[in-house]
């Protein structure tokens, strides 16, 4: 049942003019990376920034948009033998996996065509991850959000907001604690607040893998330290992962018990 | 066929229905009236599962909703306002509804009985207007239970698990059914509605506010299937706002008025009792909004 709904909703999201959009976004930008003449590891490197700018910000906002417009099919889908478990799998796949499915062909398509290396390929992949499990966490926290608040102002209004938060308001909390508490070893405060930001999670987790210690934001300097080993990759990864389930779990909850 | 015994349902402090108990029986069309949040909706989707009522007990033909959706075979529903994905087709949305119903009762047992090399044959005589022709899901499945029922159709019309096309037909969407959904006009989205609501031949139907944006012509069509189906014993609830139209359909008035029955009358009877000839003057009538009534017909109040 999940597949049938997740048929239907691919159908339909493959068709949407946006969903077009966002595939040649992710591919003109890498292409002309590539023309600039960086190779594909210093396409990568520049492909960070951009996307973990515009990957939350793009998730959430299309994420709530899509949830707020599907309401009424929601309802109508809902008066068929239809349970809402399967449902809310195939709604919340139908949308997070066209998105990663574009963001990852968009971005990997040049580094084909380019013949990027072996080790531009591995940092590619890497990116491709990264983006993707973002691309979900905000997919997921974007369902949350329009399932919890029946205003879509509201909904839209609170998902900038925390998408806001967590690229630009986080970080500068993080270097005010630095700068205020600068007399203290502050390694594992800021340790912890930075496995409190998924976005600053993904930052990390790249530039580990990168290895390019001269792009280091604060945060990353710190995780270099500490985690720059396979435990550190697991321990950013797993944490990534918990950043998935809560939303996902928090969003699935709601859509079992939700008044339509 | 549907009984609601003491339902509650609060919106935080808002009470929207507060210990309502209806009885709908099959083979009438009820009418569930009431002004704008008085809590037909809240009513309506308790009884579809959309919102779940804080306490009461709510059955449909003898099975208790609690969150179970098996129930909701037997349920036909066409929403006040039509929204699917909107770059489908008409087509893959019928397509899609059927295969959803489909996969639905594949968990079921169902009776073996159906020749299942009968399912193969798609020239069927009259099917020129089938959707299943067409549809990728027909194709795609032919030893389904689905397209067993379709074959049912073929041997025997009237079968109860052959769609219903009827509207389908008499509608005449064969000219609108590969156009995305998007593009289809408010009366055409609510002609796709009617026919999804009508499609499998459902025990129970909910109409809400049905002839909103059609053409005289499609909405004659649509009362006249609507009162077909009351004839063929389904349990019909509708709600309107035009109440000439709930009087020449519905044989009961349910008037909910802040989340509580105000009164629960037949027609006719709401008529004699009020002595007036429309539905409307009656209402008004009922609810005590004498001022315009008196000066009508120059009594005391």
């Amino acid at each position: 049942m999940i597949l049938k709904i997740l048929k239907y909703q691919l159908r339909d999201v493959f068709r949407s003019r946006w969903i077009i959009a966002y595939v040649l976004f992710f591919l003109v930008l890498t292409d002309v990376l590539f023309r600039f003449g960086g190779d594909g590891l210093r396409v990568a490197t520049s492909m960070m920034n951009i996307i973990l700018i515009v990957i939350p910000l793009a998730s959430i906002i299309l994420g709530a948009f899509y949830l707020y417009n599907a309401r009424e099919y929601i309802e109508m889908l809902l008066c068929h033998p239809v349970k809402r478990h399967q449902l809310f799998w195939g709604m919340f796949l139908g949308l997070a996996l066209p998105l990663v499915a574009a963001f990852a062909g968009g971005v990997l398509l040049p580094y084909l065509y380019n013949a990027a290396s072996a080790e531009a390929w591995r940092s590619a992949l890497m990116l491709v991850f990264t983006g993707s499990m973002l691309t979900v966490i905000f997919v997921a926290l974007a369902y949350y959000l329009a399932l919890r608040f029946d205003d879509r102002i509201k909904g839209l209004g609170l998902a900038l907001v925390i998408c806001l938060f967590f690229t630009i308001i986080y970080d500068g909390i993080i270097l005010f604690v630095i700068y205020m508490f600068s007399s203290y070893p502050l390694e594992k405060p800021v340790l912890v607040m930075s496995l409190l930001n998924p976005i600053d999670l993904g930052r990390i987790l790249l530039l580990l893998q990168f290895d390019i210690s001269a792009l280091m934001g604060l945060t990353g300097a710190v995780f270099r330290e500490f985690l720059g080993t396979p435990l550190g990759m697991s321990v950013s990864v797993a944490s990534l992962l918990i950043w998935l389930a809560v939303p996902v779990t928090a969003g699935f909850r709601r859509f079992l018990v939700k008044d339509f | 066929m549907i009984q609601i015994n003491a339902l509650n349902k609060n919106y935080g402090s808002l009470q929207a229905l507060s210990s309502v108990d209806v009885e709908m029986e099959p083979g009438r069309i009820t009418a569930v009236l009431g002004p704008n949040g008085a809590g037909k909706t809240t009513l309506i989707k308790s009884i579809l599962g959309l919102v779940k009522p804080d306490s009461g007990v709510i059955t449909v033909d003898g099975i208790k909703v609690n969150g179970e959706s098996q129930y909701r075979e037997m349920i036909g529903y066409m929403p006040q306002l039509a929204r699917y994905p909107e770059n489908l087709t008409v087509m893959e949305i019928v397509d899609m509804i059927r295969d959803i119903r489909k996969s639905a009762s594949k968990s079921k047992v169902r009776s073996a009985s159906v020749d299942r090399s009968a399912s193969t044959s798609t020239d069927t005589p009259d099917g020129k207007n089938r959707p299943s022709e067409e549809g990728p899901s027909a194709k795609r499945e032919p030893g389904s239970p689905g397209s067993n029922g379709q074959a049912a159709s073929v041997q025997g019309p009237g079968h109860d698990d052959a769609p219903d096309l009827e509207l389908w037909e008499r509608f005449g969407l064969d000219s609108e059914k590969d156009k995305p959904f998007r593009t289809l006009s408010g009366g055409n989205r609510q002609k796709v509605s009617a026919v999804l609501a009508f499609l499998f031949r459902p025990k129970v139907l909910f109409l809400d506010e049905p002839t909103t944006g059609l053409d005289p012509v499609s909405s004659s069509i649509l009362k006249d299937k609507i009162l077909v189906e009351r004839d063929r014993g389904t349990t019909i609830i509708l709600t309107s706002h035009i109440m000439s139209e709930v009087q020449e359909l519905a044989e009961q008035v349910v008037y909910l008025l802040e989340g509580k029955i105000y009164f629960e009358r037949s027609v006719s009877g709401l008529l004699e009792e009020t002595g007036q000839t429309t539905l409307e003057r009656a209402i008004a009538v009922k609810l005590g909004r004498r001022t315009e009534v008196t000066a009508e017909t120059g009594g005391t109040p």
